[in-house]
């Protein structure tokens, strides 16, 4: 997306960096609980209270899960990584400092592939993830000179995914939000809920006119909840900056905040005012060592990620491009469309699963793990129209019943006698009666309106209460008119 | 390398430590001597010499993922200045 | 003043086993000598009630039969422990009525196997000082020369203070830069800084991270072997703990040196040192000699540069380690009118002018463009410094050397007070040992002319304490250094 400004073109320059709750039962540096919605100040450890001659002590399980999403960012695993301190005092911040990595991230260089809305993919750069501990939540709210502080997200794992530059527009950056969220969920690393916060965006954006080289100083949009926040954000920070140069402002590196009640962004601080963090390496932790074959183990554990299931769906299930993107982006929709599909025509399915089925979800209020049609009937249903046994019409008013009483297809067919009429002789009774019925549209199809075959289908399979399968009706009609 | 007023007020500012006016001047001269003396470091010869991070060279440990510690608000909260409905009360916090 | 009081905890523990006396009747003694010797401001806290209980614990478990191998010993607790249910500051105002709700890992190994707590003991601020004048509780006088008035050194100088006055067996200090060593010379008393990695550094309050180490201050060598045999070992809270067996420490006193090779670093007698310093030092080798050892004259070259690399790495990991006191959740809170402001009145009323010293320069070494000239640098000549210990050790077993530069001057001192600069070159013989993360003793050699004792010290290598026991109760037999009565 190019900018059309009074000036001439311009391009948007935009990276991103995502941090990512890591699931994992205790905290990355304490054996503390990550539970969301505890008590106040009832998930904390000594540690996470920075009380004093504490020691941070490192959950394999946080090692584990950044190595298994650096795998699925396709990225260089670092077998040497350290743990630094950035220094700052902030209320959320027990210890004085944040236990972070910095000149040795345990994953460096990767890439992410999006989708485009016109079909198209784009390679992301993954510049580096680094694990770090989360700061506590605190309240601001409750008292005019007061804040009250609960530690209980203090010390929980977080992976900061940092991207380079290569965000050309707000789309471009959704998808990649969206694909992200897709695989750290397909991992089981992240639970990617960005409105909980256990995945939040900060995003730089500068802009140039295009084919200029340099690059010009950039805002940094801090925590940002959403996808399409963020692309309102940059989208509206983008045009913000474009305004500024072509009336003659020029651009300071700042650091704003997202309203999103507004859909603006609101500047907080210039770059010269930024915290001297004081990184250094943390004397509390050795280096993080590990082998190769701690990697390989991960490796062998991956699972199939959206990419690969996409690439499977479209070339031995038969769907295309566009329904196989949308079916893996979330994993339960895929793994309900791949249960669904056994035994059956995919592209069918993947019809229905797109069309009538989430249209019932969305109607319903429902996720797919509560849905009452289960994937198993949904097949079924599809092989009910795939053997004749009923017309696709009928299956509309079974779909109907099975949403509302979660039945078995095959058992509601029986039961309400819908079973498609394939008896050529019954058929042709209803045909001639038809014919007999209608003698002035018999004569008027004779002389040539012979459009006016779908007027008798109709009427036959009014008749029939349309169980008779259509194929036969349009056989004996052409023999018969 | 000279310290000047302006450095030693924002290492307080960092550090969160007050200086009064009247003192800064004292504070700066002891401090550049300080750093003066440190600096004779920058006699040795430190080319190709891997800066030291871990004087036993041991790789870190790793800990199981167990939940061990926690339901002790009241040991959290126990030393605190000021406390209530179980969350540490500070002045607030100006962004 | 008892008689008790004077024995070591191998006698002790000999007394208690057979019935002497029992250690409510032991505990009491310390207690009564305590209280007589308040002059002293050893003590910052007093903890007459859990010594006894704990006493009365222990007189049951020799009465069973069951003791267990530091039962009954009456310790002091440098105030850096954190110590359960029992107040902890660290000497400092900032952690003004501060009760830690958890038990270091050392003082828990000694008080399961069967120690007893006395109290806390007076301390530099944050372990920060080598005289003890820096202490929220003001300074600890030296036991030897009352009316002298001289600092015990520090920043264990209260642990130094108590061992030399015989108001605790023994107590646990912390050695970051000779914090055991120098305030042991001082006092006449025998104290040991292990490996790093040795002692767990779980629940001591933090001075400078990868320096620190707890480590035993005791009347002579063999008792530092019985009580480092407690206070060591892995520990999982700890990451830099290191997971080693610990070996036997008494089995190597009594030991021979025959063979052994004893290095001796040019460096350490640089132009000037004190006459009688160096004629300790010099009796020290020749006890060695005589016992057999072989003497190597050996080279650590980057010496010179070790006080400067020194401060700059503590101050470094000090500014950070001391970031947690700002007010919020434990200690001193001077209010302010948002939360910046609480946090600046609260540090700045909290902590003194050498903490403060300190964190300022920490902070600037590690500040934006000065972080590669300073910090970096220093962590170089750090390694130089390693460097030089492992070269030193391909050619001998052992180093031996004086502990400091002087004798204990007085509290109050001119020279000392003109520049923090001319108190840190007292560090100038210990720090080298912490950069290096090696293990080091300072043990009693003599009295100067007037009077004041004088320290050697055994720099060993990595994980090899025993050398240092065999060769320390050598030169402790053939001395005969006589302890304060």
């Amino acid at each position: 997306m190019l900018l059309e400004g009074k000036t001439g073109k311009w391009e948007i320059i935009c990276g991103l960096e995502i941090h990512c709750q890591i699931i994992s039962k205790s905290k990355i540096f304490s054996s503390a609980s990550t539970h969301y919605g505890s008590d106040t100040n009832q998930n904390v450890s000594f540690v996470d209270a920075g009380m004093p001659g504490m020691l941070p002590t490192l959950n394999e399980e946080c090692v584990k899960q950044a190595v298994k999403t650096g795998l699925g960012l396709r990225a260089q695993i670092n077998k040497y990584s350290e743990f630094s301190r950035k220094n700052y005092f902030y209320a959320d911040l027990p210890q004085g400092y944040q236990i972070t990595q910095f000149v040795h991230p345990i994953v460096g260089e990767g890439v992410v592939t999006i989708d485009l809305d016109d079909g198209t993919t784009k390679d992301i750069r993954i510049e580096r993830l680094h694990i770090e501990q989360d700061a506590a939540k605190s309240i601001h709210d409750m008292s005019p000179t007061k804040s009250f502080i609960d530690l209980n997200r203090c010390g929980i794992g977080l992976m900061e995914i940092v991207t380079k530059p290569d965000f050309r527009s707000p789309e471009e950056a959704g998808a990649f939000l969206k694909k992200l969220r897709s695989i750290v969920r397909y991992l089981g690393t992240c639970d990617g809920n960005m409105n909980e916060g256990s995945m939040r965006c900060d995003a730089s954006i500068s802009i140039r006119p295009l084919g200029e080289k340099e690059l010009r100083p950039r805002a940094e949009i801090k925590n940002v909840n959403s996808v399409k926040f963020a692309m309102q954000a940059i989208e509206f920070e983008a045009k913000r900056q474009l305004e500024l140069y072509e009336n003659g402002g020029t651009m300071e590196q700042e650091t704003c905040r997202f309203d999103a009640a507004t859909g603006t962004t609101k500047f907080m601080r210039k770059k010269e005012f930024a915290n001297d963090y004081r990184y250094f390496p943390e004397p509390d932790l050795p280096p993080l060592v590990l082998t190769d074959e701690y990697i390989e183990n991960i490796r062998k554990e991956l699972p199939e990620l959206p990419d690969a299931k996409k690439t499977r769906f479209v070339e031995n299930m038969g769907l295309t491009k566009y329904d196989a993107t949308i079916i893996c982006e979330n994993k339960e929709v895929a793994d309900f469309f791949e249960k669904a599909a056994a035994g059956h025509d995919g592209k069918k399915v993947a019809n229905w699963l797109m069309g009538d089925f989430f249209a019932m979800l969305n109607r319903k209020n429902l996720t797919i793990e509560n849905s009452p049609v289960s994937a198993e009937n949904l097949g079924k249903l599809v092989g009910l129209i795939e053997n004749n046994t009923i017309s696709g019409k009928v299956a509309k008013d079974v779909f109907e019943i099975m949403s509302e009483t979660g039945e078995n297809p095959e058992k509601i067919v029986e039961e309400k006698g819908l079973k498609q009429v394939t008896d050529s002789s019954a058929i042709e009774a209803i045909v001639d009666q038809v014919i007999a019925a209608n003698p002035d549209n018999v004569t008027a199809f004779r002389n040539g309106k012979t459009n006016l075959k779908g007027w008798f289908v109709g009427q036959v399979l009014k008749e029939s209460k349309g169980k008779a399968n259509p194929q036969i009706v349009n056989e004996l009609l052409d023999k018969k008119l | 390398m000279s310290v000047d007023t302006q450095t030693v007020k924002k290492i307080a500012f960092l550090s969160h430590l007050k200086i009064d006016d009247d003192k800064i001047d004292t504070v700066g001269a002891e401090f550049n001597k300080i750093i003066s003396w440190v600096e004779q470091l920058n006699e040795a010869n430190t080319d190709n010499v891997e800066p030291l991070v871990s004087v036993n060279d041991t790789k870190l440990t790793l800990r199981k993922d167990e939940v061990v510690e926690g339901n002790q608000a009241d040991k959290i909260l126990k030393n605190a200045p000021a406390a209530e409905y179980d969350y540490f009360v500070v002045p607030k916090v100006v962004e | 003043m008892s008689d008790i009081t004077k024995l070591t905890i191998s006698q002790t523990l000999e007394g208690l086993k057979n019935k002497q006396f029992s250690a409510t009747e032991l505990t009491k003694a310390y207690l009564q000598d305590m209280e007589a010797k308040r002059n002293l401001n050893a003590y910052v806290l007093e903890t007459p009630e859990q010594a006894l209980a704990q006493a009365k614990v222990a007189d049951t478990n020799y009465a069973n039969g069951t003791p267990r191998t530091l039962e009954g010993i009456p310790l002091g607790i440098k105030d850096i422990f954190c110590t359960k249910d029992v107040r902890t500051t660290a000497c400092s105002h900032i952690l003004d009525g501060f009760v830690p709700q958890y038990e270091s890992t050392v003082t828990s190994k000694l008080f399961n196997d069967g120690a007893i707590c006395l109290g806390k003991l007076n301390m530099d601020e944050f372990a920060m000082g080598g005289s003890n004048e820096n202490s929220f509780y003001g300074p600890v006088v030296n036991p030897w020369h009352e009316e002298r008035n001289l600092v015990p050194g520090g920043s264990s100088g209260g642990s130094a203070a108590a061992v030399a006055a015989n108001i605790c067996a023994a107590a646990t200090g912390t050695d970051t830069g000779g914090s055991i060593r120098q305030p042991a010379a001082f006092c006449g008393v025998t104290g040991i800084k292990p490996t790093y990695g040795r002692c767990s550094r779980y629940g001591i309050m933090a001075f400078a991270s990868s320096l620190d180490q707890a480590g035993p201050i005791a009347k002579d060598v063999k008792d530092c072997a019985i009580l480092l045999q407690s206070m060591s070992g892995y520990d999982p809270k700890d990451s830099t703990s290191v997971n080693k067996e610990v070996p036997n420490f008494t089995s190597f006193i009594g030991q021979s040196v025959k063979g052994l090779k004893i290095g001796i670093p040019a460096e350490y007698r640089p132009q000037g040192l004190n006459q009688e310093i160096a004629d300790y030092w010099d009796k020290g080798i020749e006890i060695l000699k005589q016992a057999g050892a072989e003497i190597v004259n050996i080279s650590l070259p980057n010496t010179k540069y070790a006080l400067a690399a020194y401060y700059i790495i503590a101050p470094a990991e000090a500014s950070s380690n001391l970031a947690r006191y700002d007010g919020a959740r434990y200690g001193l809170r001077i209010d302010g009118k948002n939360l910046d402001e609480m946090y600046t009145n609260s540090r700045t009323s909290g902590f003194g002018a050498e903490v403060k010293r300190r964190i300022m320069i920490g902070t600037y070494v590690l500040s934006a463009g000065y972080y590669d000239a300073y910090y970096l640098k220093a962590q170089k000549v750090r390694r130089l410094i390693q460097n030089d210990f492992v070269e030193a050790f391909k050619k001998c077993d052992i180093i031996l050397t004086p502990t400091s530069p002087l004798a204990a001057f007085p509290i109050g001192d001119k020279t000392m007070r003109e520049s923090p600069i001319n108190m840190w070159l007292n560090d100038v013989f210990t720090v080298s040992v912490n950069l290096a993360g090696l293990p080091g003793m300072s043990l009693p050699i003599g009295l100067s002319k007037d009077g004041l004792p004088f320290g050697l010290q055994l720099i060993g290598r990595s994980f090899d304490e025993e050398t240092i026991f065999k060769t320390a109760a050598i030169i402790e037999q053939e001395a005969k250094f006589e302890r304060l009565k």
